[in-house]
């Protein structure tokens, strides 16, 4: 039983830090169109970018890294967007494979920058420790979605901003025709998604260490989230997450580690039968 | 003469909107009926059920005396219903005879069709006879006006051997001489089969209608013969004196 | 007219004679084996192609084929190696019994039908599940994407089954022949070269077919497929087991040549690393995915002998370009220049403008759903 508890946290952890991907993903995906392979690569360099601040910073880091990564792997994306990405609107597939060419380039950029090796952030003290069976750090980053979540939830549904992104979401053409300048929200969607994810990579790095292929290991799982959530889906996106992150760490406490992928594969596949286009779906009347 | 399709009681609610509420049809073997009615009355949906598109919230399809709910779309295909969409969808990257080809050939087993084409099917070539689309029977669709899709859509479901067909306003953005052309078509199609079309042209309704189903805000305002429908003062309240609102929003 | 129809034979004709004649007689034994390695990865190619390029099914796990085909070809050898007793990882894994799964592998007939069978099984399941239910284009691309990795670390995790992150290495007996021998290492040269021909000529068949014609309507337009009569579902299965076939064909032949098979063969990037390689060459065309897969692999190698670290930022670099400047990569590029030089040769000797060809422009649907 206290074993079955301790799974508790890392799945939800783990959850949370799938979540902070997942958002980006999310609402690039379903507001564009567009499938980025490099936002791993944002969660590597919001975790690079609390690496950096070490030096200056020492143990508060992590802290100050929250918002430094956010606006550092926003940037990034909103480079990579205005670059490169919005050329590809409506073309999932095709983007897909463009930015798996930014994300290689991007991880030997961060071989070459930093090192291969794994580095290490230094967790503030106070983050060390635990209540009973709840660790700090764990509950740090839980709380940290927590507040992503309300934020994101307040943006989109209390601010004109965010309701336009909604607008644009749900039809572009009637958006656009509006009066409503969707290129502007499409960069504001990929910056906040981006940064994001580089939030995702500063909570990483208190539960492992750093290395250019960081992004790797969590891209594939933040993806289900995003095909078992819905589309565009805030409720949707909450809930696959914690569950995807739950299943994950039970599956590992079951059977071991190498199979625990094989069964959250399996759990997704059954799903989809049921709910095909994830847990939500944006209604509409149009043919596909 | 016996029903080839019978709608009892149908209904169809998207997130609370009534699209078709209480419709009861019935279409005779060998009938060419019109369904008419404003922006928003069901007429597509209504097809859409037909079809397998859309499952109904209620009601009941029959078809040839089996029921159609809860089919797939391809199956309900086999058992012998044939539709064309408003935006006519044919393969662009393959020409007007492949198109033709693929329609024809949906009864053989899929790994007879491992094979390559040869020759012409009598099927495929009375298709290409019909739609008079023999000379471009070599082009890729993709080149097709807007006229020649409708034709070649309606030539790839006369492939198909089909019992009832289902046409959604084949003549929407058409020309005047294209028009005219779907209609003669459409008439010889109607001699050997039962035809269900949508249309919005009263034009064209007059010259090619006999029997017409007005649908009004999901249901059935009224059946008859075109100059019944005409002079019904419904049928004029509803398409003269409609509210703005109905005209928003295209139906597809 | 006639020239024109001979033109592809012939075309055929000149690779098949520089592969089986010029190249065996020119390259060094180590180059052609390389050589025999790229031919392996044009096999999953032309699969990807097949799927890809002509059904519109993005599918990033091939390397889970493959590993399934390398691996069964891989057990089988270690058994023969063995003779009768375990494998030699299994001792160091500290297995004392040959687990169940391996017995039926010891059989040469049995081993050879699992590289087929196995991948074509898989992918007939996955496929029939998640076709059915319409799940298709970027959705199938991540879902066969996060197969690959849980393969990847199943592989990993049963050290004592599948000899974990080394996989399954030091193969000395094929068919009764020494592998190491050079005149080996030839005849397997041949071997694929002609599976390669071989394979890409029914998949040609297949793509001038009656099926051929239907799968390309499933990939423009699934939805009106259905309401001509057919299943999409089945046809994309059809297809997807097929390619699934092929990566596991090219997985066995993979083992002899190389001489391993592992985790890090088949995992996410040497997945992706194909796709790449067909777009590369030219998605819509057969052609283009055994063209780029060699081209690809010809590159990689040489790269990585000279600057180990750069081959990443060129093939990243490379990658980008093609995708944004040259969607239809080296194929398109081709058909692109001899369009202009046509052109301009009909320009200057007076005659009027050729019409523009017939092609209506690929329009391929890539669903969000």
């Amino acid at each position: 039983m206290e074993a079955f508890l301790n799974q508790l946290p890392i799945g939800l952890s783990i959850g949370a830090v799938l979540l902070l991907i997942a958002l980006g993903l999310t609402f690039t995906f379903g507001q564009m169109g567009v499938i980025n392979m490099a936002h791993g690569e944002f969660i590597m360099a919001g975790a690079y970018t609390a690496y950096l601040l070490q030096d200056l910073t020492g143990r508060m880091a992590v802290i100050v890294a929250l918002p430094v990564a956010f606006l550092v792997a926003g940037l990034m994306g909103l480079i990579l967007e205005r670059t490169a990405i919005r050329h590809f609107y409506g073309r999932p597939l095709d983007t897909l494979l463009l930015t798996w060419g930014v994300s290689l380039v991007l991880q030997q950029l961060a071989r070459d920058l930093f090192g291969a090796p794994n580095v290490q952030v230094q967790a503030p003290t106070w983050l060390q420790g635990g209540i009973g069976p709840l660790p700090y750090n764990r509950l740090f980053i839980f709380a940290l979605a927590l507040a992503t979540v309300v934020g994101i939830w307040a943006y989109m549904n209390r601010t004109g901003q965010g309701r336009r992104m909604q607008a644009v979401m749900q039809n572009r053409q009637l958006a656009a025709v509006s009066g409503i300048n969707t290129g502007q929200v499409d960069q504001r969607t990929f910056f906040i998604g981006s940064g994001l994810a580089g939030v995702a990579g500063v909570a990483l790095t208190l539960i492992g260490p750093v290395g250019p292929a960081l992004g790797t290991y969590y891209i594939v799982d933040a993806f289900l989230v995003v095909v078992a959530g819905g589309l565009g889906q805030l409720r949707g996106a909450v809930i696959a997450a914690a569950g995807l992150g739950l299943l994950n760490s039970y599956a590992e406490f079951w059977s071991d580690a190498s199979l625990a992928k094989v069964i959250v594969f399996a759990a997704i596949v059954a799903f989809l039968q049921f709910r095909p286009q994830g847990l939500f779906v944006l209604r509409s009347r149009a043919l596909t | 003469m016996s029903a080839m399709i019978e709608v009892r009681g149908l209904s169809v609610v998207f997130d609370g909107f009534r699209a078709i509420d209480g419709i009861d049809l019935t279409v005779e073997q060998g009938e060419l009926r019109f369904l008419i009615g404003p922006n928003g009355a069901g007429k597509t949906t209504l097809i859409d059920v037909i079809t397998g598109l859309t499952r109904p919230t209620t009601g009941e399809v029959v078809f040839d005396g089996r029921s159609l709910v809860g089919l797939r779309e391809h199956q309900i295909v086999r058992l012998g219903v044939g539709r064309t969409f408003q935006t006519s969808v044919v393969f662009e990257e393959l020409t007007v005879l492949e198109n033709l080809d693929l329609a024809a050939s949906f009864r053989q087993p899929l790994w007879s069709l491992a094979r390559r084409r040869r020759g012409v099917s009598d099927a495929v070539a009375g298709a290409l006879e019909i739609t008079e689309l023999g000379p471009l029977a070599d082009r890729p669709a993709g080149v097709l006006s807007h006229g020649q899709r409708q034709w070649l859509e309606i030539g790839m479901l006369l492939t198909q051997g089909p019992k009832l067909l289902l046409l959604d306003e084949p003549v929407a953005g058409m020309s005047k001489d294209e028009r005219e052309r779907t209609g003669e078509l459409m008439t010889s199609v109607a001699r050997d089969h039962t035809v269900i079309v949508i249309e919005h042209d009263m034009e064209f309704l007059r010259r090619y209608a006999s029997q017409v189903t007005v649908l009004h805000e999901g249901r059935v305002l009224i059946e008859g013969s075109v100059d019944q429908i005409r002079d019904d003062p419904r049928v004029q309240e509803v398409y003269l004196g409609r509210k703005p609102s109905d005209a928003v929003g295209k139906q597809s | 007219m006639n020239l024109a129809r001979l033109k592809g034979p012939g075309v055929f004709a000149a690779v098949a004679v520089l592969a089986l004649v010029v190249a065996p007689l020119l390259l060094e034994p180590f180059r052609l084996g390389l050589l025999a390695k790229y031919l392996c990865f044009a096999i999953v190619a032309l699969g990807i192609g097949l799927a890809w390029g002509q059904g519109g099914m993005l599918a990033l796990g091939q390397g889970v084929f493959f590993g399934l085909g390398g691996y069964a070809m891989a057990m089988h050898l270690k058994l023969v190696d063995a003779q009768g007793d375990l494998p030699d990882f299994m001792v160091w894994s500290g297995v004392e019994q040959l687990p169940a799964l391996w017995k039926p592998f010891a059989n040469p007939v049995f081993a050879l039908a699992m590289v087929v069978i196995g991948p074509m099984l898989i992918a007939t399941v996955l496929g029939l599940l998640v076709f059915r239910q319409r799940v298709r284009g970027a959705y199938f691309a991540i879902l066969t994407q996060a197969l690959a990795a849980a393969f990847v670390i199943l592989l990993v995790g049963q050290q004592g089954l599948t000899g974990g992150t080394n996989g399954l290495t030091n193969f000395f007996d094929l068919f009764g022949q020494d592998l190491a021998a050079d005149s080996t290492q030839r005849g397997l040269y041949f071997a694929v070269a002609i599976a390669t021909g071989l394979l890409y000529l029914g998949a040609r068949q297949l793509v001038n077919s009656r099926f051929g014609r239907l799968l390309v309507a499933v990939r423009d337009g699934e939805d009106r497929v259905r309401f001509l009569g057919y299943d999409p579902a089945r046809v994309k299965t059809v297809t997807f087991a097929i390619s699934a076939g092929m990566a596991g064909l090219a997985g066995a032949l993979f083992v002899p040549v190389v001489g391993i098979i592992s985790p890090a063969l088949l995992g996410v990037v040497p997945s992706l690393e194909l796709v790449v390689a067909v777009a590369v060459g030219g998605r819509f065309a057969l052609a283009g995915a055994i063209l780029g897969a060699v081209v690809m692999g010809y590159a990689k190698t040489s790269f990585s002998e000279q600057f180990a670290d750069g081959w990443l930022y060129l093939q990243g670099a490379l990658f980008i370009l093609v995708m944004t400047l040259a969607p239809k990569g080296i194929l398109g590029l081709a058909a692109s220049a001899r369009d202009a030089l046509a052109r301009r040769r009909t320009a200057r000797s007076g005659d009027p403008e050729p019409p523009p060809a017939d092609a209506p422009g690929r329009r391929v649907m890539e669903e969000v759903a």
